[in-house]
């Protein structure tokens, strides 16, 4: 009986301190630098992937038109407030003409006058035509006379010098008559000439579009240059985007684009790239493009406001292809690790072009069919035991 | 022969195994404590291991850029890639900010890294889930210990980040969580003010004459915003070069400060996290002392406990020595309950802790031999007071 007990006892014992020796050693084995690391793998395929450019830029107008006055001066009126639809040609506003208008009145009565001197040239020619003509007639008629010594020599020469003075007369009176017309043209030239500065005075909307800015009112100095309105045109709204000269390989004219405003973010709007210019920013070390909307978006966005640009290059042909997270550098060489029989072998790779969404161009190093690490709780050395898992975080 | 202190601890198997557990659960706080203390000394470590760096290129007489802050132009890199023995070099920033999701915040390690190609230097080595940064802007790759999920939308100042990669022990030296975001972002964020403060600025600006004429105001403005500064240079360097031979060079012609591995470390274990790894230095000590207090006095009363029994064997004859070893097997077997349970505990609540907390087998290893020999120590108290007993005691009582 009292055998019995001790053994009773002796099993209540062990049933307690079994399992804590069990979970002693499942502890040991399973945490620490003894146990597996957990990895999850994937198996080398071939895939196209579409590679992509990612920028962010700010919306522009590749046309804006600062409108002002060629001349300093006050402005007089001014129509038409930001927003304002305005078509090309429209007079908007004008600067004040100041004494213009009463130096175009002193320019007309002169022009007048000088049309009067030219009608008074013209009547003395004709009175000089008559004269010359009477005196060519007298001069012909007392030379044959002469000849028939009818009249004296003296008297016939008399003739012959009032002939010579009566075509000087006209000649006179006709260059009179050339100096009262170049002088009628020469105040014509100087009237339109106000007239043209009276016009200038007005300010004319140059093209289509929308007032972006107004930035004097009427009553203040302009100075000649100084912009009074800014008209852009909503057709030419683009974006100017930038692109990281890491990222910025085989961006070209023509390629598709798609832009995502910060104030429309869940809206995708397909654009196109316009030009890449030839100037980069040599401090950002970043590419500059222009990349055009094929449809405006209504209303169009604000000038200045920022943008995501993602430009869609070329779709590239099936080939090896890892995601970006199993891509490791050991010993300064890109590679990755593959499980082969549950250990692992560094296999270095030689790594082409990428996308947007991880996903790696592998020209050197792997096969299809190849099983890499893609996910692991620790750092990964050719020694490390793993445990092949299918993720290694819940509900991710 | 029977085992005496078996057919003992027999008879009151469950008092003595729950004194075990009991005593377990204290060493395991004390094993805890050392895991605490190792994992902050790691936690520098990895920080150093993620950058995958040979040197650090930082500021002039600074200690940077984890110990103290340090700011190098961000078109040095260009100049340190020409040196020798450089194979890569790559501009990072670090910021400890808050990171806004949703509604919460998470305290966290900006760092600013090139998103330029796989295992470039900066970038986290590994991931756990999701990819590594492909944009140059805007994306975002998270320590899973801040608590965001892939796809998830990151506030950092003024700007949306989408959560694409979920690392692991990815954290600063003071163990805060890191977010990698691509460096343009970063050395905005490192700069950018709030719109409140861009805007007073600008009329701070514009209300200054000398500042506000005709083109000088928009240069003074874009020069007060932008930020072409980087917290330190990451390198790399060719095989076949060592760290001092690629550093030298860098120091003596740049005005760089250059730091190597050997010298990061030496900063951030000895300097940066020295006074918080004393305190729990300290702390475990006396977590060490109460430990083998309590062990010696729960040896010392189960012994007096059985006093009255001691006494009978005692006066039936047996040997003293046989008394002595049964005391001692007893608080043996004692300690290795409360080492096993110890062990299996620490390890449970481990993970739970906010910080990493490093269980390391050598200290496991240490832990049990200090445990069997603070039992043997106490076990002598026990046994001298079992053996001073009179055998009389065992009738008189």
């Amino acid at each position: 009986m009292k055998m019995l007990a001790a053994s009773r006892r002796t099993i209540a014992l062990i049933m307690v301190l079994l399992p804590l020796l069990l979970v002693f050693g499942y502890v040991v084995a399973r945490s620490g630098p003894l146990a597996p690391v957990p990895v999850t793998v994937v198996e080398v395929g071939k895939q196209a992937i579409t590679p992509a450019l990612f920028g962010i830029g700010t919306v522009e107008a590749r046309y804006r038109y600062r409108v002002g006055p060629t001349m300093t001066g006050r402005l007089s009126w001014l129509k038409g407030d930001v927003g304002d639809r305005v078509t090309a040609g429209q007079v908007i506003g004008e600067m004040d003409p100041v004494d213009i208008d009463d130096r175009i009145s002193a320019n007309q009565a002169a022009v007048k006058r000088a049309v009067a001197s030219v009608a008074a040239a013209e009547a003395r020619v004709k009175d000089f035509v008559a004269r010359e003509k009477y005196a060519q007639l007298q001069a012909e008629r007392y030379r044959r006379l002469v000849t028939e010594r009818n009249v004296s020599k003296e008297a016939a020469e008399a003739k012959e010098q009032a002939y010579q003075i009566a075509k000087a007369g006209l000649a006179a009176a006709q260059a009179d008559l050339k100096a009262a017309r170049h002088e009628l043209e020469k105040l014509r030239f100087e009237y339109e000439g106000l007239l043209q500065q009276r016009d200038s005075l007005r300010l004319v909307v140059p093209m289509d579009g929308v007032i972006a800015g107004r930035y004097i009112e009427p009553g203040s100095t302009a100075v000649a240059g100084q912009a009074v309105l800014e008209i852009i045109d909503p057709e030419s709204i683009w974006v100017s985007v930038r692109f990281n000269q890491l990222q910025s390989d085989g961006l070209a004219k023509d390629l598709p684009a798609i832009v995502v405003l910060r104030s429309r973010s869940d809206r995708l709007l397909s654009g196109k790239v316009a030009r890449v210019e030839l100037l980069a920013d040599p401090v950002t070390e970043e590419t500059l493009a222009k990349v055009a909307f094929d449809r405006l978006p209504e209303p169009f966005p604000p000038l200045g406001e920022l943008a995501e640009v993602t430009v869609s290059l070329p779709r590239l042909d099936a080939t090896v292809v890892v995601p970006n997270a199993s891509i490791k550098r050991v010993d300064g060489q890109s590679g990755v690790w593959v499980v082969e029989n549950d250990s692992l072998r560094f296999a270095p790779v030689e790594i082409g072009v990428s996308d947007l969404d991880g996903r790696v161009q592998i020209i050197r190093g792997l096969e299809p069919g190849d099983r890499v690490v893609l996910y692991s709780k620790k750092e990964l050395t050719a020694n490390s035991r793993i445990s092949i898992t299918d993720r290694l975080l819940e509900g991710a | 022969m029977i085992s005496l202190a078996a057919r003992d601890v027999l008879h009151t198997w469950g008092k003595f195994v729950f004194t075990g557990v009991g005593l377990g659960l204290l060493i395991g706080v004390t094993l805890t404590m050392a895991g605490v203390y190792r994992g902050m000394v790691d936690d520098a470590k990895v920080l150093l291991n993620n950058s995958s760096a040979d040197l650090w290129v930082v500021q002039r007489e600074t200690l940077g850029p984890y110990a103290e802050p340090s700011s190098v132009h961000d078109d040095v890199y260009r100049s340190i890639l020409g040196m020798p023995g450089v194979a890569r070099a790559a501009n990072v920033t670090y910021l400890t900010m808050q990171v806004r999701q949703g509604n919460r915040d998470v305290r966290a390690m900006v760092v600013g890294i090139v998103a330029d190609s796989p295992g470039a230097p900066g970038a986290p080595s590994y991931l756990v889930a999701g990819r590594q940064i492909t944009r140059s802007h805007y994306e975002a790759v998270a320590d899973v210990a801040t608590g965001f999920k892939l796809g998830q939308v990151l506030r950092i100042r003024r700007h949306n980040y989408t959560v694409v990669g979920l690392t692991r022990r990815m954290v600063s030296s003071g163990g805060d969580p890191m977010v990698f975001i691509p460096l343009r972002d970063a050395q905005e964020a490192q700069f950018l003010k709030d719109n409140d403060a861009i805007i007073n600025e600008r009329n701070r600006a514009a209300a200054n004459p000398a500042f506000n004429q005709p083109g000088v105001l928009e240069a003074v403005i874009d020069s007060q915003s932008s930020n072409p500064f980087v917290n330190a240079i990451l390198v790399q360097i060719k095989p076949g070069f060592t760290p001092e031979k690629v550093a030298e060079p860098i120091r003596r012609w740049k005005r760089l400060q250059v730091y190597t591995r050997a010298q990061m470390e030496e900063i951030l274990v000895a300097k940066l996290i020295a006074t918080s790894s004393k305190q729990i230095g300290m702390f475990l000590v006396i977590l060490a002392i109460v430990s083998a207090a309590i062990i010696a006095f729960i040896i010392y009363t189960l012994t007096m406990g059985k006093i009255r029994e001691i006494a009978v064997l005692k006066l039936i004859g047996t040997r003293n020595r046989t008394i002595a070893g049964m005391i001692m097997q007893q608080a043996i077997g004692l300690g290795l309950i409360g080492f096993v349970v110890g062990k299996i505990s620490a390890t449970i609540w481990a993970p739970m802790f906010p910080k990493y907390v490093l269980l390391e087998p050598g200290d496991a290893l240490r832990g049990f031999i200090a445990i069997v020999v603070i039992c043997i120590l106490a076990s002598l108290l026990a046994i001298w007071a079992a053996l001073k007993v009179d055998p009389a005691e065992a009738i008189g009582g």
